[in-house]
């Protein structure tokens, strides 16, 4: 054979291996997704969000108490977790630039990004959960808001890194402090890259269960009180899903639509803004 | 061009991190409202001397200053030395544009801001007078809250210098202003720095010889460290006293 066929069938070769694979991944993808979107839409319904559940056998329960759970409890992960991991990252890209120590931290938060949720869920059932005695809403933003700490601070940091020396330098040479040049010129540079991260850092952690079941753990009843066990929508999915009941299943359907779609338009949204941005 | 001087170095020797000895012994008097140039071969050292002026090197860890640079007989290179007050009298241009990343009007008002000018009616004042000095404001007046990264290089590099002028400094130093921008916008430049030496004293770091020998009053060509000759410009580019001055300039060797 002429080296220009056997060329041609590598390449058909290695085309329709790729193509399969590919098609391969994206069945499972969109098996997944249409079956969520077909089983979920049957319980949604307005009530699904503005009652608490109802008893077995009573009509119109919803899952009120587990949005509301689920959004304090990422918010208040996202209230302590953003700052840390912002603040760590203009550590290590600023002040500790080139330093040993800065990229010793670097490394240990790339290992603590792929270390299993479930591992953080028990450490924090062991310092926030096991002396308070109970359950509680606190540990739960606690045990989400060191998932999202990692992947915020090596964002900010590598976002950060991306700024030119030289714009540093112009503010330097106008006489800035140190902490304005960084606050009022690299944070600008920086803003929508580190923006993209905190949006994909909540959008890690709002799909997290393991640590939940752990830390909040789970409430039938609707509450507000971060000291006592909370409802989110994750447990309430495993709890469901697990459990015997028709409309169980129903809503746990309903509930992973919800998340999904929320967890997608967080994703959606950081896309956009890097787009954005390098238009 | 005025026969004061504006800012002097005196023996002055600077090594980089912890014993590389990159300038040595540099005696050189920049005179008032006058421009001088810093020429010689890459890695001569006129780049770490600019930055001595406003103590750049300051920034990063292990340098060492030897000897005296006086600003109007003040030493600035004394410790305690409030370095923050010293950028502000002498302001710095670099070689690529650095606009930042804001608005024009914001990017002049930054300095202001960092001096202390906090009514809206002085700012507004003060940033046109700048983009005027800098021959900046027909070109930007109708979009000044535009962002400064739609600009082109030499209008950004002109809103540079508006920004490092709205502070109202005594001296500005240039590194290699004008060598990322097309000849058009550099002919801007060197007619904004002509302008400006009425009132400001200006140091300008140029690869270009041409450019040192058309603007520049007075010329310092360096070599490995060393000022190997300083004088008028039309004496250094005409009837250099040292050898190896002639043959740069010429265009021997660089």
């Amino acid at each position: 054979m002429k080296r220009e066929q056997i060329r041609k069938i590598e390449g058909f070769i290695a085309l329709t291996l790729s193509t399969i694979s590919a098609l391969l991944g994206l069945f499972w993808l969109v098996f997944i997704l249409g079956d969520v979107l077909v089983h979920g839409m049957e319980a949604l319904n307005l009530t699904f969000f503005t009652n608490d559940p109802a008893p077995l056998g009573v009509v119109g329960g919803g899952l009120r108490n587990a949005f509301v759970g689920q959004l304090m409890i990422t918010l208040f992960a996202t209230l302590i977790g953003v700052p840390i991991g912002v603040l760590g990252g203009t550590f290590l890209a600023e002040y500790a630039r080139g330093r040993t120590i800065a990229k010793i931290i670097s490394i240990l938060s790339d290992i603590m990004v792929s270390v299993p949720s479930i591992v953080i869920g028990t450490f924090i059932y062991a310092i926030l959960v096991k002396p308070i005695g109970h359950f509680n809403g606190w540990a739960g933003a606690v045990a989400l808001s060191i998932i999202m700490i990692p992947v915020v601070l090596r964002t900010t940091e590598d976002m950060l890194a991306l700024v030119p020396w030289e714009l540093r330098e112009a503010a330097f040479a106008l006489g800035a402090p140190y902490y304005k040049v960084i606050i009022q010129v690299v944070y600008r540079g920086a803003a929508t890259g580190i923006l993209t991260g905190i949006l994909l850092s909540i959008a890690r952690v709002a799909g997290e269960t393991a640590p939940l079941l752990f830390t909040s753990f789970n409430n039938s009843f609707f509450s507000l009180n971060m000291n006592q066990p909370m409802s989110s929508l994750t447990a309430t999915i495993f709890q469901y899903a697990m459990g015997p009941y028709q409309i169980w299943h129903a809503q746990a359907w309903a509930a992973s639509l919800v998340i999904t779609v929320f967890i997608l338009v967080l994703t959606i949204l950081g896309r956009l803004i890097i787009k954005w941005r390098y238009k | 061009m005025s026969e004061t001087i504006e800012i002097e170095a005196k023996d002055l020797n600077f090594y980089y991190s912890g014993n590389i000895h990159v300038l040595k012994k540099i005696n050189l008097p920049v005179y008032k409202n006058a421009v001088t140039a810093l020429i010689g071969p890459s890695g001569c050292g006129k780049t770490t001397l600019l930055r001595c002026f406003n103590r750049m090197h300051d920034l990063y860890p292990k340098h060492r200053y030897e000897g005296e640079v006086l600003l109007r007989n003040e030493n600035i290179l004394k410790n305690p030395m409030d370095i923050i007050n010293l950028r502000s009298r002498i302001g710095m241009v670099f070689q690529k544009p650095t606009p930042f990343p804001m608005s024009i009007f914001d990017n002049i008002a930054y300095g202001l801001k960092l001096q202390g000018v906090k009514k809206m009616a002085d700012r507004t004042e003060l940033v046109e007078m700048a983009l005027q000095h800098a021959h900046l404001w027909a070109e930007v007046k109708d979009k000044l809250h535009t962002s400064a990264y739609e600009l082109s290089g030499g209008q950004q590099q002109r809103l540079v210098i508006a920004r490092a002028l709205a502070v109202n400094p005594d001296i500005l130093l240039f590194d290699e202003p004008t060598s990322a921008l097309d000849p058009l916008s550099t002919a801007k430049i060197e007619e904004l720095l002509e302008a400006l030496k009425k009132k400001i004293t200006i140091i300008i770091v140029t690869h270009n010889m041409q450019q040192a020998a058309r603007m520049s009053d007075c010329t310092g060509f360096l070599m490995l460290g060393e000022l190997i000759e300083f004088d008028r410009t039309e004496k250094i580019f005409t009837a250099p006293a040292v050898k190896l001055t002639e043959d740069y300039v010429t265009g021997r060797f660089g």
